[in-house]
């Protein structure tokens, strides 16, 4: 079943085209990994999916992108990325406590009795593998978790929302290999649930969590496929470079 | 010779710096002196409680407690009209308008700083306070309403320019973390930008009154300078520093008056040195969390 039908998506910023016209289909409950070296648009068709790109002023955008087949731009932007999670780069906890962060999302769009929200963000917290680190500090601030810790956090404020499909913006780049780890086994475990994109600047993770890989450069999508057949046989000599280390 | 002039140009600077140092500390113990000299004859508590202020009649009678409730409410009133017009004005500025609207603003506000408070007194007293002696039907309009009213146009300024910079300051990042969990702007703005800038936005509230409380000329011409205590917003008061303004010419110096005007601005300093250190409290236990 295809959750994201994105069709001849081009993004410009003022004169510069971040997206040269990008065509792909994100399947439900699978991992979609996209890589690519940096400045080729990653994060902008990230942006583009959840329409966080409208934040920016200069930012134009044509082509269509449908979500479950409605065009992305007939839903309101908050019910779009209500169902649309993200995580960024940078852990960004709010500065409350754990137990506040996690529940920031499903206290703001209400309607849940206190039990209700306890028990979402305790099942949140689970899911993102934080839940046996924090369970006993709920009340502390969230700045005093590690930096892995407050990635999962985050991780966990997104899932407590029950979104459909989670973006990860290269989710691990500053962390620690136990961290990533932990990270990882949390997106396996949840993509029967939710349907994952995921840009990763690590192009070994694509290859242990991605079904499918896109590669991009320059904002252009040179190749998607089966991770392994990415890996093993890419059609495109840049691909192969890339993944080979030869640049980025 | 480089060196030479480099030598003289740090020692200049260290005395200038040294200068307005003792020129502050001059200041304070000339103010103890005067002020403290008044306790000779009355005690403090006497002094502060004391509901009669007539100086120059046979033996005077130096109570501020009208003084101090003028100030106190002048200053609260107006707090209640500055503070969430200005605060409501910096969030219009810094996340919803416009561009061009934030430019005009931006320009009214910088302007509205820029006139002299006797200015703003003189205008307040042929504008307003004629309405609010027609609006409320009082035998006169120049009450403490109207005071707070003219105080609050220049409390705002500051308010609007610090907290404006506080809501900037704000780190993208928060506001764009709450927009991916599928925040409304509206929402973002209560519950993301205003907490995280919360600090920067009470010292701005803090400067806003800070300024509100000395300000002497406008409160002068427009508040009708009654030394009552007052029971209401729709009567005149008269505040710390008007007294103090338009009574120093004619105290004869080294008499009780004098000195007594002398103690009316060390309590006028006593106040803003608590409103600054309560502002410092705050704003650190804020950081320390
Ligand atoms: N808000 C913006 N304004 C102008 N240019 C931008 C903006 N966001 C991204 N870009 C440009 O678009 C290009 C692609 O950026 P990005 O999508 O962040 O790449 P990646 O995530 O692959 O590193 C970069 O050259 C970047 O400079
Ligand atoms: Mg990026």
């Amino acid at each position: 079943m295809v959750k994201f039908d994105v069709r001849n998506l081009s993004v410009r910023f003022g004169a510069f085209n971040a997206l040269k016209g990008i065509t792909i289909r994100v399947n439900a409950n699978e991992i979609l990994a996209i890589i690519g070296p940096s400045n080729s648009g990653k994060t902008t068709f990230l942006r583009t999916l959840n329409r966080m790109n409208e934040l920016e002023r200069a930012a134009i955008m044509s082509g269509t992108v449908e979500l479950d087949g409605t065009p992305i731009n007939a839903i309101s932007a908050e019910a779009l990325r209500k169902r649309v999670g993200m995580v960024f780069a940078l852990p960004l906890p709010l500065p409350l406590s754990i137990f506040d962060n996690a529940a920031y999302g499903i206290r703001m769009h209400g309607g849940k009795s206190k039990q209700a929200v306890r028990e979402a963000v305790e099942k949140a917290l689970k899911q993102a593998y934080i839940w046996d680190e924090v369970k006993d500090r709920l009340g502390e601030s969230a700045f005093k978790l590690s930096g892995g810790q407050q990635q999962r956090l985050c991780i966990a404020r997104t899932l407590a929302v029950e979104p459909e499909v989670i973006l990860f913006d290269e989710p691990c780049s500053g962390l620690d290999p136990i961290s990533t780890a932990a990270i990882e086994e949390a997106m396996l475990k949840l993509k029967s649930v939710y349907t994952i994109v995921l840009v990763t600047n690590n192009v070994k993770q694509a290859a242990r969590v991605g079904d499918r890989t896109a590669f991009f450069l320059m904002g252009d999508m040179v190749e998607i496929d089966k991770t392994d057949k990415i890996f093993t046989a890419p059609s495109d000599k840049r691909t192969g470079d890339y993944i080979m280390g030869k640049f980025g | 010779m480089r060196k030479i002039k480099e030598f003289i140009i740090e020692k200049l600077i260290l005395l200038c710096g040294v200068a307005s140092i003792i020129f502050v500390v001059l200041i304070l113990l000339f103010l103890l002196n005067e002020g403290l000299s008044l306790f000779k004859d009355i005690g403090p508590y006497e002094f502060v409680s004391g509901k009669k202020w007539y100086p120059i009649s046979e033996p005077p009678q130096l109570g501020i407690l009208p003084l101090i409730c003028g100030s106190l409410l002048v200053t609260l009133g107006a707090a209640i009209i500055s503070i969430p017009i200005g605060v409501a004005c910096a969030v219009y500025i810094a996340e919803v308008a416009p561009s061009w609207i934030k430019d005009i603003l931006k320009a009214g506000i910088e302007l509205l700083a820029a006139i002299p408070s006797v200015v703003l007194g003189f205008i307040g007293m042929v504008t307003l306070s004629p309405l609010i002696k027609s609006v409320f039907n009082l035998p006169t309009g120049l009450t403490a309403l109207s005071g707070s009213i003219m105080l609050a146009f220049m409390a705002m300024p500051t308010i609007v320019s610090i907290a404006e910079d506080a809501l900037y300051a704000v780190p993208k990042s928060y506001k764009e973390g709450a927009f991916a969990l599928g925040a409304t702007h509206w929402q973002t703005i209560w519950r993301v930008i205003l907490p995280a800038a919360s600090p920067g936005i009470l010292a701005a509230v803090m400067l806003g009154i800070g300024r509100v409380i000395g300000e002497t000329m406008a409160v002068m011409m427009i508040t009708g300078n009654a030394a009552k205590i007052p029971d209401g917003f729709l009567q005149p008061v008269r505040t710390l520093t008007a007294t103090i303004a338009a009574e120093m010419g004619e105290a004869v110096v080294g008499s009780e008056h004098y000195f007594a005007l002398f103690a009316i601005g060390l309590i006028l300093f006593i106040i803003s040195f608590i409103i600054n250190l309560t502002a410092d409290l705050f704003l650190h236990r804020k950081e320390r969390r």
